[in-house]
């Protein structure tokens, strides 16, 4: 086993350890920094496949914003941060079956692909990965279309909290 | 290679050869290595830390019209390693019904907010953590952690003073953030990537003079990211005690308040780097690595003490005018000028160099000035509509 895989190995089962962690504990505070260390295990993932771009947005967007965003809702809104009720509904076993599917159909296609067994091939020095992203971004051939219905979905959200929120005199 | 001009290698491949010397493999040589260049860096900062305090105290006494520090050992210099002692000793309380892991881990993560922006921080030519080609948002994610830290502070130490001035803290971090964010775009347009090395090395002319307004916004969005006064929300101590971190005793609250201040040094030193050249002066950084580390650092002490200037000065902001100020005023500011620096310097892309730098000069200056007009007429329409309009009093004889 390479230095590499280990720290895959590692970063994983700590990723998936704080997400088990997000919808087991009780205090709901807790599980929002349990939410944290997830995003940050995802983004330390982005690291080790050298997308340092997307590391840094991960942590810039879903740690910065948005689960500050969580933190402040759950303080404002609840009194007691302990949750008392059953973490289970009646629904629990049609939740785990699908799970058992999904992850039953992602084994058997995986199966079929050979790039399990295959290493990554190795950046050329000088690559600019940030500059290619941002090209993709704004090309017509690439992602112009999905970029562009983001940013007015966004200006949309923007717009309308801004409504919602506006103090009619 | 010379020594004077790059002096971490040399030191590196002597490692190296030792190491493997012992039987070492070089793999396992080279990331033992590594750890002992941060571990040099982390302490060097570290040790700076503790002056750091001395200066503030030495800074803070001469704007307040007295002598600050000077008992313990010549000009008071003792002063700050007897605090730190006296940090140490202290009883370590933690207050009843407080959150105990996520209290004990607020102050470490506050510190290594700070700490993990030296990694891309270009001390010198050749030495440098890493060349990040993120650079500039790795700066913001690095605030993130440390809003993070603050909220965890205020929330966890079971005060309501804490979580005030928490929710203050990281209203106003989360605000500033975007105009900071959008005008550390401004180097990277000029440079053509984020990294803290390219945006250096590509100050022929320092950017301060091609874009005054954005290190004028940069510099205010840094200084509400530090929660000090003008901004210090967090921690408005005629307000709220002391805010954030009111529970905390000995090193715990050392912790925060050393991180405070290496955070403002640090913020001097990005100001230095992303707007005054770095460690660039004169060709001074081509001579040794020895030279450009003092630039860099003399650079930083400079921002670092406009930065205490204007705490030591100003007043504190009433907190919805500081929001107001920043969502209204600044955030828009800061997108018209990323615009405008933007078009202009795909038009001038040809233009000679005496013509760029006094157009983006100029049009900095005109846009500085339309935008305090415009705020000026509306708050007068504001005032009047509140007051009435004025009336000029004519004197009695």
């Amino acid at each position: 086993m390479t230095a590499e895989q280990i720290i895959f190995l590692l970063v994983a089962f700590f990723t998936l350890g704080s997400g088990f962690m997000v919808v087991t504990t009780r205090n709901l505070i807790h599980a929002a920094l349990w939410l944290i260390a997830t995003l940050f295990g995802v983004a330390v993932i982005f690291a080790l496949l050298d997308a340092g771009f997307l590391a840094v947005v991960q942590v810039v967007v879903y740690i910065g914003a948005i689960a500050i965003l969580f933190i402040f809702a759950v303080m404002l809104t609840r009194k007691d941060m302990r949750d008392q009720g059953p973490q289970m509904n009646r629904n629990w076993w049609f939740g785990a079956l699908i799970s058992v599917l999904t992850f039953g159909g992602l084994y058997f296609l995986l199966q079929g692909w050979n790039g399990l067994s295959k290493t990554a091939a190795d950046i050329p020095s000088g690559f600019d990965a940030v500059g290619e992203l941002g090209n993709a971004l704004v090309s017509p051939n690439a992602y112009v279309l999905p970029f562009e219905v983001a940013s007015v979905l966004l200006v949309a959200a923007l717009v309308g909290a801004v409504y919602v929120a506006f103090n009619w005199k | 290679m010379d020594f004077l001009q790059d002096p971490l290698k040399i030191a590196a491949d002597w490692l190296l050869g030792i190491f493997t010397g012992w039987g070492m493999p070089e793999i396992a040589a080279q990331v033992l290595i590594g750890f002992l260049g941060v571990l040099i860096l982390l302490s060097a900062l570290m040790v700076l830390d503790i002056f750091l305090v001395w200066v503030e105290r030495k800074v803070v006494s001469r704007f307040q019209d007295r002598i600050g520090p000077n008992r313990v050992g010549p000009f008071g210099l003792i002063q700050p390693l007897a605090d730190i002692i006296k940090l140490l000793i202290k009883e370590d309380t933690t207050p009843e019904g407080a959150d105990r892991v996520v209290y004990n881990i607020a102050p470490l993560l506050s510190m290594m907010s700070v700490l993990i922006l030296w990694a891309i921080v270009p001390l010198a030519p050749t030495m440098l953590g890493v060349d990040l080609n993120v650079g500039a948002l790795y700066l913001i994610a690095a605030g993130a952690i440390g809003t993070l830290s603050i909220i965890m502070a205020g929330w966890a130490s079971n005060n309501k003073y804490a979580l005030i001035g928490a929710f203050r803290q990281v209203a106003v971090m989360v605000s500033f953030e975007i105009p900071m964010l959008t005008v550390l775009l401004i180097p990277t347009i000029f440079a053509g990537s984020m990294g803290m090395s390219a945006i250096t090395q590509n100050q022929d002319i320092w950017y301060v003079w091609i874009t005054p307004l954005g290190a004028l916004i940069f510099l205010i969005a840094a200084i509400a990211e530090l929660g000090r006064a003008p901004f210090d929300m967090g921690e408005a101590e005629s307000e709220l005690v002391s805010g954030y971190n009111i529970e905390y005793s000995g090193m715990k609250f050392g912790m925060f308040y050393a991180g405070e201040l290496l955070h403002a040094f640090t913020f001097g030193g990005f100001w230095a780097i992303l707007f005054f050249g770095g460690y660039r002066f004169f060709g001074l950084e081509q001579v040794s690595a020895f030279l450009a580390v003092a630039v860099v650092v003399f650079k930083a002490m400079i921002g670092y003490w406009i930065i205490m200037w204007i705490k030591y000065t100003l007043l504190r902001i009433r907190i919805d005018h500081m929001l107001a100020f920043n969502w209204k005023f600044l955030t828009p500011l800061a997108f018209v000028l990323l615009m405008v620096t933007a078009l202009l310097n795909a038009l001038l892309a040809d233009a000679a160099s005496w013509f760029y730098i006094s157009i983006m000069f100029l049009s900095n200056v005109l846009l500085g000035w339309i935008s305090l007009e415009v705020a000026r007429v509306y708050s007068r329409r504001q005032r009047e509509k509140v007051e009435g309009p004025k009336v000029v009093e004519v004197a009695h004889h």
